[in-house]
C-alpha cells in the first residue's frame, strides 16, 4: 500500500464502533452524554426566551447535520443540497397546513417522505458514477430548488415566502410558547439521534464500516455499494426534510434565501468541524454554527470567514475534526487493551 | 430568425467565456485531481480588483487588467497551489474538496465585506454598439468577447499540442507517473497549470463582468456554470470542457429567451443531469478505467 493510501485510510478510518474501549473511556463517554442531556433539560430555567430560541435552532440544525453526516461520514460522498432538502421539508409541510388544512403531524410525515423520494431520485444517477458527481448534481439541484421557490409564486409565495406560520400543538397542548417549543425540538433531536445511532449499529451501518475499510473487498463479498450509498443519501435527505418541517414553525416564516447554496455549504463545514463519522460530530458542528456566533457577536459578518478559515486549518492539521480530538485523547490516555484491537492496529 | 441568430451569437460569446473558465477547471483536475469549488470565486475576485485598480490609479480597464493579471497569477496560481493544494494532496481528494469549498466561502464573504453587497457596474472592453450584417444583428461587445476568447483558446491548444512545455503538461495530465519516468519535471508542470488557470479566470473576469456586473455572489453562478460545462463536455479532456462551455452558453441564452428568463440557470442543470444519467464521462470525454 502506498503512503498516500495509508494516509487516506488514516483519515477515513474514523471508526464509530467502540470495540476495545476501556471501562474508563466508557464512563467518560456516557457520563458526558448524561451531563449534556441534564444540561439541555434544565437550561431553560436559567436563560431567557432568546437563548431558548437559539438552542432550538441548534437542535433543528443538528438534525439536518446528522443527515449529512450519514452521507459524508459513512459513505464518503459530499452532498451540497442539504439546504434544498430542508427547503422542501419546510415548504411542503407549511403549504399543506396552510393551503389544504392538513394536520401538522401528517404534513410533517408527508414532507419527510417527499424529501426521501426526491433524494433517491437525485442520488440515483449521480451515484452510479465514481467520483464527486453527487456533489455537482446536488449543487445544481440546490440552485434548481431555490429558482423554483422564487419563480413559482402562485404556490410558494415567491421571493417573499410564507409569513405567520403557526406553531403546532400536540394533543391540544399548544407549543407556541418558546420553552415548550424548545423542549419539542429537543425531543425531535433525541428521536433523530436514536434513529442515526440505531442505523449505525444495524447491519446496514456495519456494511458501511466494511465499505470504508476496503470498498473493493466489500464489493467482492457481495455488498451492493451503490444501493447502500443511495440509501444513506436518501435518509440523509429525509432528515434534512425533517429538520425543515421544524425550522418553519420555529422561525415562523419561510423564504427561498433560507435554503440557498450557502446554507448547504455551511452544513458541510459543520459536519467537517464536528468530525465526520462521529455521532457527536453534528451536535458539535451545529454548536459552532448556531450558538458560538451568539457569543462572538463582535465578529458579526466576519464570523463565516473565520469559520471557513478554521475549517481549512482543521482539515490541514486535524483531518478528523473536533470529535476526532476525543479519539486522540482516547488513544493517548485510555490505552486500548483488547488483543484483537492490538492486532488491528498492527495490521 | 434574426432574434434567434442574435441570441445564438450572444450565447456563443458567453459560452466562450464559460469555456475559458471550464478549461482552467479541467486542467487543474487533470494534473492534480483538484476539484476547485472556488473556481467561480476565482472569477468574481479579479473583477473587483480590476475595478479597484481603475479607481485607485485612475486608468482604463485594459491597463487595470494588466496590473491585476500578475497579482492573480501569484495569488490564485502560486499561493493557491503552495498553501492549500500541495499540503492536502497526500490525503486524497475529499479534504481538498472541503478546503476549496471553505476557500469559496471565505472569498465570497470577504468580497462582500470589502466591496459591499451591491452590484457595481463594470466597463466593456469596447463600446457596446449593435452592428447589422445582412439582416443579422450582433453587438460589438459580444463579437469582441468571442474574438478574444477564440484567440486564447486556439493559442492554448497550439501551446498544449505544439510546444515542448505544452506537451509535457499534457503528458503530466494524462499520466503523471509515466511523465515522471520520461524525465518531465511534473511539479513544475502542475505549477504551470495552476498559473494557466489563474490567467484564464482573470481573462474570464475581464470578459464576463460587464454583463454580470461585479457582485460578491457571482462566483456561485459562474462556478456552477464552469462545473457544468466541464462535466457536460467531459472534464478529462480540454476540448470537452471547451465544447461544454459553448453548449452551456447557447442553451442558457436560448432557454432564457424562449422558455423562461427566471429559470435561466435551470436549463444547463437539466442538461447536466441528463448527461450524468446517460453519458457520465461527458459528451466528448473518454471513459476512465477503474483501478484497484
Amino acid at each position: 500500500m502506498s503512503q498516500s493510501e495509508n494516509l487516506q485510510q488514516e483519515i477515513q478510518g474514523t471508526s464509530l464502533s467502540d470495540y476495545g474501549d476501556s471501562a474508563a473511556w466508557q464512563y467518560l463517554k456516557w457520563g458526558s452524554l448524561v451531563a449534556l442531556i441534564i444540561f439541555l433539560i434544565v437550561i431553560p430555567h436559567y436563560v431567557g426566551a432568546y437563548y431558548q430560541f437559539v438552542l432550538s435552532l441548534w437542535a433543528v440544525t443538528a438534525i439536518s447535520a446528522q443527515g449529512l453526516n450519514l452521507m459524508m461520514g459513512y459513505a464518503g460522498k459530499v452532498s451540497l443540497a442539504q439546504g434544498a432538502f430542508m427547503g422542501i421539508g419546510a415548504y411542503v409541510s407549511t403549504l399543506l397546513v396552510q393551503n389544504w388544512g392538513v394536520n401538522f403531524w401528517l404534513a410533517m410525515i408527508i414532507a419527510i417522505i417527499v424529501s426521501i423520494i426526491i433524494g433517491a431520485a437525485i442520488g440515483f444517477p449521480a451515484l452510479r458514477v465514481e467520483g464527486h458527481y453527487l456533489a455537482f448534481v446536488t449543487l445544481g439541484f440546490n440552485e434548481l430548488v431555490v429558482l423554483f421557490l422564487r419563480n413559482e409564486d402562485q404556490w410558494t409565495g415567491g421571493p417573499l415566502g410564507v409569513l405567520n406560520i403557526e406553531r403546532p400543538s400536540i394533543f391540544g397542548y399548544s407549543l407556541f410558547e418558546p420553552t415548550r417549543f424548545y423542549y419539542f425540538t429537543l425531543v425531535m433531536l433525541a428521536i433523530s439521534s436514536l434513529l442515526v445511532w440505531y442505523m449505525i449499529r444495524s447491519p446496514w451501518g456495519r456494511a458501511f464500516k466494511a465499505l470504508k475499510d476496503n470498498p473493493n473487498r466489500a464489493e467482492s463479498l457481495g455488498l451492493d455499494t451503490t444501493s447502500y450509498t443511495l440509501m444513506a443519501f436518501a435518509i440523509g435527505s429525509g432528515l434534512a426534510g425533517f429538520s425543515g418541517t421544524l425550522i418553519a414553525p420555529l422561525v415562523e416564516f419561510v423564504e427561498p434565501n433560507q435554503f440557498q447554496l450557502l446554507k448547504s455549504l455551511e452544513y458541510l463545514l459543520m459536519v467537517m468541524v464536528g468530525g465526520r463519522g462521529f455521532l457527536a460530530g453534528p451536535l458539535i458542528g451545529a454548536f459552532f454554527a448556531e450558538v458560538l456566533p451568539e457569543w462572538l457577536r463582535f465578529a458579526d459578518e466576519y464570523y463565516l470567514i473565520f469559520f471557513a478559515i478554521f475549517v481549512m486549518l482543521l482539515i490541514r492539521f486535524f483531518p478528523e475534526g473536533v470529535a476526532g480530538f476525543g479519539k486522540q485523547i482516547r488513544r493517548t490516555f485510555f490505552r486500548q487493551t483488547s488483543p484483537q484491537v492490538q492486532g488491528e492496529q498492527n495490521a | 430568425m434574426a432574434i434567434f441568430s442574435q441570441l445564438l451569437i450572444a450565447g456563443i460569446a458567453t459560452g466562450a467565456i464559460y469555456a475559458l473558465i471550464a478549461v482552467g477547471f479541467a486542467l487543474l483536475w487533470q494534473t492534480s485531481e483538484t476539484i476547485n469549488f472556488a473556481q467561480g470565486e476565482f472569477v468574481m475576485v479579479p473583477g473587483f480588483i480590476i475595478l479597484s485598480m481603475m479607481s485607485y490609479f485612475e486608468i482604463g480597464v485594459i491597463p487595470a487588467f494588466l496590473i491585476t493579471l500578475p497579482i492573480m497569477l501569484f495569488v490564485f496560481g502560486y499561493l493557491f497551489k503552495k498553501i492549500l493544494v500541495e499540503p492536502l494532496i497526500p490525503y486524497g481528494d475529499f479534504p481538498l474538496v472541503i478546503a476549496t469549498i471553505g476557500l469559496a466561502i471565505m472569498l465570497k464573504e470577504g468580497a462582500k465585506i470589502i466591496w459591499g453587497a451591491n452590484a457595481l457596474p463594470f466597463p466593456e472592453v469596447v463600446s457596446d454598439q449593435i452592428i447589422k450584417f445582412s439582416g443579422v444583428r450582433a453587438s460589438v461587445a459580444d463579437l469582441t468577447t468571442l474574438g478574444i476568447a477564440i484567440v486564447i483558446i486556439i493559442g492554448l491548444q497550439l501551446f498544449l499540442t505544439r510546444t515542448f512545455v505544452g506537451r509535457s503538461m499534457e503528458a503530466t495530465a494524462q499520466n503523471p507517473d509515466v511523465a515522471r519516468i520520461l524525465g518531465i519535471d511534473v511539479d513544475r508542470m502542475v505549477l504551470y497549470t495552476f498559473l494557466f488557470n489563474a490567467g484564464l479566470v482573470t481573462v474570464g473576469a475581464l470578459l464576463i463582468t460587464p454583463s454580470y456586473l461585479a457582485k460578491f455572489s457571482n462566483g456561485e453562478t459562474l462556478g456552477l456554470l464552469a462545473f457544468m460545462a466541464a462535466i457536460v463536455g467531459g472534464f478529462n479532456q480540454v476540448r470537452g470542457a471547451l465544447i461544454g462551455g459553448f453548449l452551456i452558453g447557447i442553451i442558457e441564452n436560448l432557454g432564457a429567451f424562449y422558455i423562461s428568463s427566471g429559470y435561466r440557470t435551470a436549463f444547463p442543470i437539466v442538461l447536466l443531469i441528463l448527461v450524468i444519467l446517460f453519458k457520465p464521462e461527458g459528451l466528448f470525454g473518454r471513459k476512465e478505467e477503474r483501478s484497484i
